[in-house]
């Protein structure tokens, strides 16, 4: 399909290099491994085809009135963001190994940096991870490591995706103990952390906003863990970072988080972006690529990957981390994003999503039957109760209305119960799509 | 600074030099030689113990990454902290200011093993190294 | 930063910022009493860039000139499968009903996705002979993680917990032993022959009860096929241990050859290499890890399932090893892969092989007379040349051929790997290059090895007509600056 070599092309090629045909250059491999039956189509679509295929796929999934969050966010993706990632230039290279020529790429990989630096307050940040939640696991791992203690302290109300992969990461071995800290009235309780943190403690790993969507007093908590010799892991979302206090500002040592949230769209979980941070004494301990700033032999400014004699090509074995492959192209389009923002527009986002949600808690707090379940004050998204089955009520709807009203959340927290809803509005959110909601709730519940 | 030939070697490339019950460790002439210019040395820990052969620092160039192995067994007791902060010394000075840490010996007997620097030289001359 | 050695094409975006510009802005702000807690208030702005949209446009599109890529210049970069990214794919991926979709989205509203991923996985157990797939992990690497996390979970099942060693050959990419060592495996090292081929005597003496995985890269990484494979994969299976197939190299083997044949156990496959999907400087990629029957109950969840007529995400999976991520894989990468394969069919995905196959060994035939080949051999979809006697006698190396070959508008191939051939040149044409093309990459070669004789001072201080000059890797080491 995508094959230039015409058959005439083919003689000549297998002529200069001197033999008669294909298989005489298959002869490495056993005949009886060669073309082998395969249970796959005789004809193949064309492009048009291909397209009206690929629509009807997409239109499986309709359109729905969607108030999901929970580690995913609705975002408005500037078109700027849209036209400049689509540059063959940036979509179609690879790992800027040839420097040289590779030089826009690589600069922008250190405004990457810098701009996720900037943002989180932190010393270091690498070139990019797969997600936020294998972010958080590579971060967990680098500070057991670092202080060699095999405890390490989880708050209850981490996203559970985060937590399963934070074990995955720590390969399902018993070796190191994955303490809850609970939550009481929502956020994570101080005195309970006191208690648990000891001089066996790696670190205190914590999101916040929490997964019920609850910011968290993470001043405070790093404190407290700081006071018992462990060390902090922070996982914020970016786009509270332009109302909450960074991460960098309360001493976290390593700080994550999901760049989706950066203007990236959901496609149904991925690609996203991790987002990877460290004081500047964990510099070596960070996974992945990193670019810096250089000179070339002429005294130019220049840009090359660096710290590569950490990485797995080189230290095999020895590497902190296998990463090879990031998200690169993800962590350009945030860079895009986060410059059409500026200081201002980040601010403004932020203010849009807690309004959003703000307004949102009001109208459906006032539906007979609903109320919100937590008082602390909570950045884009809140946990209504709802009377009935939480489940079966965002089946009806989503039926009816077109309405996702969001994620129940029995299967996380049986201690909630049924009617546990976790309800998300972001700067996607109009007012007449929130009293949308608030009708079809007020309807069905 | 002991010269090259006062010095022990091992077949990894690491110099050793007794004085008394403790022994200076460092990276040899040649290896710096081989690997170019030095960008990173990670230190053992203070007080930690240490195995013959078994690695316990790393040197790094931009494209390698080398351990260096404690030539003998016993316990870290000094590391110079200079050659972290400045890893171009293990270019400039392998064998005076690049020292890299000493060892408390606790097996002196180990120190035998070694090559000296006849047997090391025929060692790099063969490209066993 | 002293202004007189920034040229003004290099500014960062913060040294164009100006207090005060703005671009996009958020007007949407409800009236609401916002609930956010005063202690928790950020109290300085972050270090960001304020410029216009035109500003940010222009920056970055002149930043994108600075680039090589797939898109304006031949990049036959080894073992990385630089083919051409087919714009359908993008617009595939690009259609709302899957660039919206949540990943939490209920399954009655995620039927569309939930078919593409159920039917991807269907297709390339059929291409691999392999009973299942899962496309959960995020990239090549990702996927060897899974994948040996999956031959853990089957050996705690079995009990066989002193099963704690990963073989893997010499020639093997980095990655091989990076995830055993990650997992708490012992990656054990064997001396592959001068061919890349490993030794079954030699892998046998090492096989024992404490063996849990062999991981082998077909082709090999000197792009040639493990012809002993059989005999191979047998010794592994007796000694009880599984054998994992890195697909990095799939490109050679698509539609021609079938890994569960060669008694592969655990494979994996990349996206962004075989299946054609943007390497968007450096990912985002996605996997895929192919199992037998025995395995397909540690896979990760959720697990796509046919119900009657409806896709259903399935997460009651007793003996899974977890999530490897947050949610579901890179979507929007297996959509872009997931269009590729539907414009082939049976005999075009076997002439994307044969295609690669041709293509690299008429690059190898063209050379290896200037150009030793490290093997004799025909070559798979990839070789493995070295540098001229001719410029080694003058002191170049490897490094002076890449970046000169720069100069003329070619990407350099894969340099020093692998790490078993001493100036490694690694070639991959794939099969979407022109003869052309390759023709005009060989003469350039050859003329590189001209001028290296007559002048080699002019490939030491290649490139010369890059934006920049030979970069100082020493100092960027030595004195890290990682951001503004």
């Amino acid at each position: 399909m995508f094959i230039p070599n015409t058959l005439k092309d083919r003689e000549e090629m297998l002529k200069t290099i001197g033999v008669s045909s294909i298989k005489d250059l298959l002869r490495q491999v056993p005949g009886k491994y060669l073309y082998p039956a395969f249970d796959l189509p005789e004809t193949s679509l064309d492009e048009q085809q291909t397209a009206r295929r690929m629509k009807t796929l997409a239109a499986g999934n309709p359109p729905i009135l969607s108030f999901l969050g929970a580690g995913a966010y609705e975002r408005y993706i500037p078109a700027a963001v849209k036209a400049l990632i689509s540059r063959g230039e940036y979509l179609t290279a690879y790992t800027p190994y040839q420097a040289e020529a590779s030089q826009g790429l690589l600069q922008t990989i250190y405004e990457y940096q810098s701009s996720v630096c900037a943002l989180y307050a932190m010393d270091c940040a690498n070139a990019s991870m797969y997600d936020g939640a294998s972010a958080f696991g590579e971060a967990v791992r680098a500070a057991a490591r670092v202080t060699g203690r095999k405890k390490v302290l989880c708050q209850e109300t981490l996203n559970p995706q985060y937590l399963r992969t934070l074990k995955t990461y720590f390969a399902n071995s018993e070796e190191y103990r994955f303490v809850t800290v609970p939550h009481k009235d929502g956020l994570l309780d101080a005195e309970k952390l006191a208690g648990l943190l000891g001089a066996d403690t790696a670190c205190l790993a914590f999101q916040t906003p929490n997964f019920f969507g609850l910011p968290e007093d993470a001043p405070k908590l790093s404190e407290l863990a700081h006071k018992a010799g462990a060390l902090v892991v922070a996982a914020a979302d970016p786009a509270s970072l332009g109302l909450f206090t960074p991460p960098g500002e309360y001493g976290a040592d390593f700080a994550v988080g999901e760049g989706q949230s950066l203007g990236l769209s959901l496609s149904y979980g991925g690609p996203y972006l991790g987002v990877f941070t460290c004081k500047k004494e964990y510099v070596r301990q960070m996974p992945g690529r990193i670019a810096g700033m250089t000179r070339d032999k002429d005294g130019r400014r220049g840009f090359v990957l660096t710290l590569q004699a950490r990485e797995q090509h080189i230290r095999r074995d020895k590497a902190a981390s296998n990463i090879c492959s990031n998200e690169a192209l993800c962590a350009l389009s945030a860079t895009i994003y986060l410059a059409l923002l500026g200081p201002e527009g980040l601010k403004e986002l932020g203010l849009a999503n807690a309004r959003a949600a703000a307004f949102a808690a009001e109208r459906l707090a006032a539906v007979k039957g609903a109320a919100l379940l937590f008082k602390a004050p909570f950045f884009n998204e809140f946990v209504l109760q709802v009377k009935s089955d939480a489940t079966s009520l965002r089946e009806k709807i989503l039926a009816k209305e077109r309405i996702d009203i969001g994620l129940p959340l029995k299967n996380f927290y049986q201690g909630l119960g049924p009617g546990a809803l976790l309800v998300c509005a972001t700067e996607t959110k109009t007012e007449e799509d929130i009293l949308r909601l608030q009708k079809a709730l007020k309807e069905n519940i | 600074m002991p010269k090259p030939e006062e010095v022990k070697y091992t077949k990894t490339h690491e110099w050793l030099h007794v004085q008394g019950p403790e022994a200076t460790v460092g990276l040899s002439d040649h290896a710096q030689h081989e690997m170019g210019d030095i960008v990173f040395v990670e230190l053992p820990k203070a007080d930690q113990a240490v195995e013959k052969e078994k690695p316990c620092a790393i040197v790094e160039s931009v494209k390698s990454a080398f351990d260096i192995h404690a030539p003998v067994s016993g316990r870290i007791s000094a590391l110079n902290e200079g050659v972290a902060k400045e890893p171009v010394l293990v270019n400039q000075s392998p064998l005076d200011k690049a020292w890299l840490f000493k060892i408390k010996l606790s097996n002196p007997a180990q120190v035998k093993d070694l090559m000296d620097w006849t047997a090391y030289q025929e060692f790099i001359k063969q490209g066993r190294g | 930063m002293t202004a007189d050695i920034i040229k003004p094409d290099n500014r960062l975006s913060i040294e164009k910022s100006v207090p005060g510009r703005r671009a996009v802005k958020f007007k949407n702000i409800l009236r609401a009493k916002e609930t956010l807690p005063p202690y928790l208030a950020r109290k300085n702005a972050p270090k960001l860039p304020e410029l216009s949209e035109f500003d940010v446009v222009r920056h970055y599109t002149k930043l994108s000139k600075l680039n090589f890529s797939v898109d304006t210049h031949f990049y036959p970069l080894g073992s990385c499968t630089m083919k051409y990214n087919p714009r359908i794919n993008e617009e595939a991926a690009a259609l709302e009903g899957f660039a919206n979709l949540h990943p939490l989205a209920h399954d009655n509203a995620s039927q569309g996705t939930l078919e593409m991923l159920y039917d991807l996985e269907r297709m390339l157990c059929a291409l691999c002979g392999m009973d299942a797939f899962t496309l959960q992990p995020a990239a090549g690497a990702h996927s060897e993680f899974t994948g040996l996390l999956t031959a853990k979970a089957h050996f705690e099942r079995l009990g066989q917990t002193g099963r704690t060693e990963i073989i893997c050959p010499d020639s093997a990419h980095g990655t091989n032993p990076a995830t055993a060592a990650m997992l708490g495996f012992t990656a054990v090292n064997i001396k592959s022959g001068p061919d890349g081929r490993v030794d079954p005597a030699g892998l046998k003496a090492r096989l024992s009860g404490k063996t849990a995985v062999l991981m082998l890269t077909v082709p090999n990484t000197l792009g040639i096929f493990e012809s002993r494979i059989e005999e191979i994969t047998e010794a592994a299976h007796k000694a009880g241990a599984l054998v994992y197939l890195d697909g990095a190299n799939f490109n050679a083997l698509i539609g021609l050859i079938k890994p569960g044949d060669l008694g592969v156990d655990i494979m994996h496959l990349n996206m962004h290499k075989t299946f054609s999907t943007p390497h968007g400087g450096g990912g985002p990629g996605a996997g895929a890890i192919g199992v037998r029957k025995h395995l397909e109950k540690f896979l990760p969840v959720p697990r796509v399932i046919k119900d009657g007529g409806a896709y259903k995400t399935d997460c009651a999976r007793p003996c899974s090893i977890g999530k490897v991520k947050a949610f579901f894989g890179n979507t929007g990468v297996l959509t872009r892969a997931y269009a590729w394969l539907l414009m082939h069919s049976k005999k075009e995905l076997e002439a994307v092989a044969e295609n690669a196959i041709l293509n690299a060994n008429y690059i190898k035939s063209r050379l290896e007379a200037v150009y030793p080949a490290h093997s004799g051999e025909r070559c798979m979809h990839e070789c493995v040349l070295t540098p001229p006697a001719e410029l080694t006698a003058r002191g170049l190396k490897t490094l002076d051929i890449a970046k000169r070959l720069l100069d003329y508008g070619f990407h350099a191939p894969t340099i020093y790997f692998p790490l078993i051939v001493h100036e490694a040149i690694m070639i991959e044409p794939t099969e979407t290059e022109s003869k052309e093309t390759m023709d005009s990459f060989v003469e350039t070669m050859l003329k590189i090895n001209d001028e290296g004789a007559a002048d080699p001072q002019l490939l030491k201080d290649a490139p010369h007509t890059m934006p920049v000059k030979r970069l100082d890797e020493v100092q960027a080491a030595r004195q890290p600056n990682l951001r503004w």
